[in-house]
């Protein structure tokens, strides 16, 4: 497709608040009680964040490999898609952040990764906490109900923001190549939220 | 006694009307023919973008299925779609199944792939649950010159009624142009309403020009030129061209233009739909008029 630049960005806002809402609100009723064992796992990495030890960064990389590959499937691909036809794309997406935190996160080849400083460290674990504890309010000021809270390793965005966090505060190898994804993801997903509340 | 007067005055008398037209039999709406083969279209036609976009949210798909009976109920019969629009395709054929619709409805839908059209159009064939679409319109242009050969192999095979191109937002006019003039085609959808006029000055008097349909797409632009307007009362005129809503302006506006074939507003709201079907009756706004209507909407 040619002039791309003469698109808004409302022009690929396929569908209503409405519908995206109760599509979130459906989805959280399907799969719940995933999401408290996922908030419960979240708590887990934040504390094997703050309180480093030994394979403690293997098994955050792990689990956070889990929760992209579950949103991938279970959000974009099964849900998502059905009323954007991109999410197809995006669930690939969280396939290979998936397939990259084991890689690099899980396997770690290459030199260990410089400690990360004091400051990179509260950045990252102040991110996490938004992203685990935080994000699922986000809707309630908006007058949104409960159930269609976004919860970590449930829905795209809280997931993305925890990831960054935990990313900045483990001081990871290749961790900038981890942080590519979680970045769009988080980008494309501020878009859409902001379209949806315009 | 003064025409528009007289029609004041009858106002308060059609709008008992139409609160009982809920279960009055309907005016048929007023028809256009296409030019190709002078078989006549109702003015006012049905969109799908956002709005028959719901996947899976059964209340949202019967909601759909109540969009489409009272569009069909008011005489309509265009339904436009793309591939484009999420499950709007399924949740058209659904409808169209459930209603019994197949042989009432004007399918209009669109090839919008870079690659092999045929088994786009196969799969949004199927979507629909119909035998053949009565309409294929290229959408956006896209990939013009390797899907519009397949489209008139279509057609020439009886696999396709007719044939047409899309664009919106006023983008590619000049390539629409440049293919009106150099291709035989039945059908142009374009945007037109109120505010975005812009084909007036070659678009449209080169579709009556060469026999070519116009379907006008975006007539509120998604709503917002509507709530833009609603904020004034009802001119006084509209009494004149039998409009009780700012939207029946709008539609008005757009199908009393000559070259303009329908328009298709989307919806999903069943007041709405009729509402909109309305616009396909009554008296049409004369040039005069078409030029008031246009300079309030300017006001905005």
């Amino acid at each position: 497709m040619t002039e791309w630049w003469t698109y808004r960005l409302s022009s690929f806002l396929l569908f209503s608040p409405r519908i995206y809402w109760r599509l979130v609100e459906s989805y959280n009723r399907d799969i719940w009680p995933a999401q408290a064992v996922a908030l419960g796992a979240g708590l887990v990495l934040l504390w094997l964040a703050a309180v480093p030890r030994y394979g403690g960064a293997r098994i955050v990389a792990a689990i956070l490999a889990l929760a992209w590959s579950s949103v991938g499937w279970a959000f974009h691909w099964q849900r998502y898609a059905t009323i954007n036809w991109a999410a197809t794309y995006f669930a690939v997406a969280f396939w290979v952040e998936a397939l990259l935190l084991i890689l690099l996160g899980v396997f770690r080849p290459g030199r260990p990764a410089p400690e990360p400083s004091r400051r990179q460290r509260i950045l990252g674990l102040t991110l996490a906490v938004c992203g685990l504890l935080l994000y699922p309010l986000a809707g309630l000021p908006a007058g949104r109900p409960w159930a269609q809270a976004e919860v970590f390793g449930a829905m795209p965005e809280p997931t993305g923001l925890a990831t960054l966090g935990l990313l900045l505060a483990g001081g990871r190898p290749h961790a900038k190549w981890l942080c590519v994804l979680p970045v769009l993801s988080l980008a494309l997903g501020m878009a859409t939220l902001w379209l949806l509340s315009s | 006694m003064k025409r528009r007067t007289l029609l004041l005055r009858l106002l308060p008398a059609v709008g008992a009307a139409g609160a009982l037209a809920q279960n009055a039999p309907v005016a048929r709406p007023l028809t256009k023919p296409i030019p190709s083969s002078n078989e006549q279209i109702p003015l006012v036609g049905l969109g799908s973008w956002i709005t028959f976009n719901v996947g899976n949210d059964r209340p949202a798909r019967e909601q759909c299925v109540e969009v489409m009976r009272g569009f069909f109920a008011a005489g309509g019969r265009l339904i436009d779609s793309s591939p484009m629009y999420g499950s709007s395709q399924g949740v058209i054929g659904e409808g169209l199944q459930k209603l019994g619709a197949q042989r009432q409805v004007f399918s209009a839908d669109k090839v919008w792939t870079s690659s092999r059209g045929s088994p786009q159009i196969e799969a949004s064939r199927h979507f629909w649950q119909i035998a053949r679409f009565d309409l294929l319109q290229i959408h956006n242009l896209l990939a013009w010159q390797e899907q519009l050969p397949l489209l008139q192999e279509m057609k020439a095979a009886g696999r396709l009624r007719y044939v047409g191109i899309t664009t919106s937002e006023g983008r590619r006019h000049r390539d629409m142009e440049q293919i009106m003039r150099s291709h035989r085609i039945d059908f142009v959808q374009l945007t037109y309403n109120l505010v975005d006029r812009e084909a007036e000055q070659r678009l449209l008097p080169l579709a009556q020009e060469r026999g070519i349909a116009v379907l006008a797409n975006r007539p509120f632009r998604e709503g917002a030129l509507l709530r833009e307007l609603q904020r004034r009362p009802l001119p006084a005129w509209a009494a004149e061209i039998a409009c009780t809503s700012w939207a029946q302006i709008a539609l008005k506006f757009i199908v009393s233009h000559p070259a303009l074939t329908c328009a298709i507003p989307a919806t999903s709201s069943v007041a709405h739909v009729r509402e909109n079907m309305a616009a396909a009756s009554g008296p049409m706004p004369d040039e005069a008029l078409r030029r008031r209507m246009a300079a309030e909407a300017e006001k905005s």
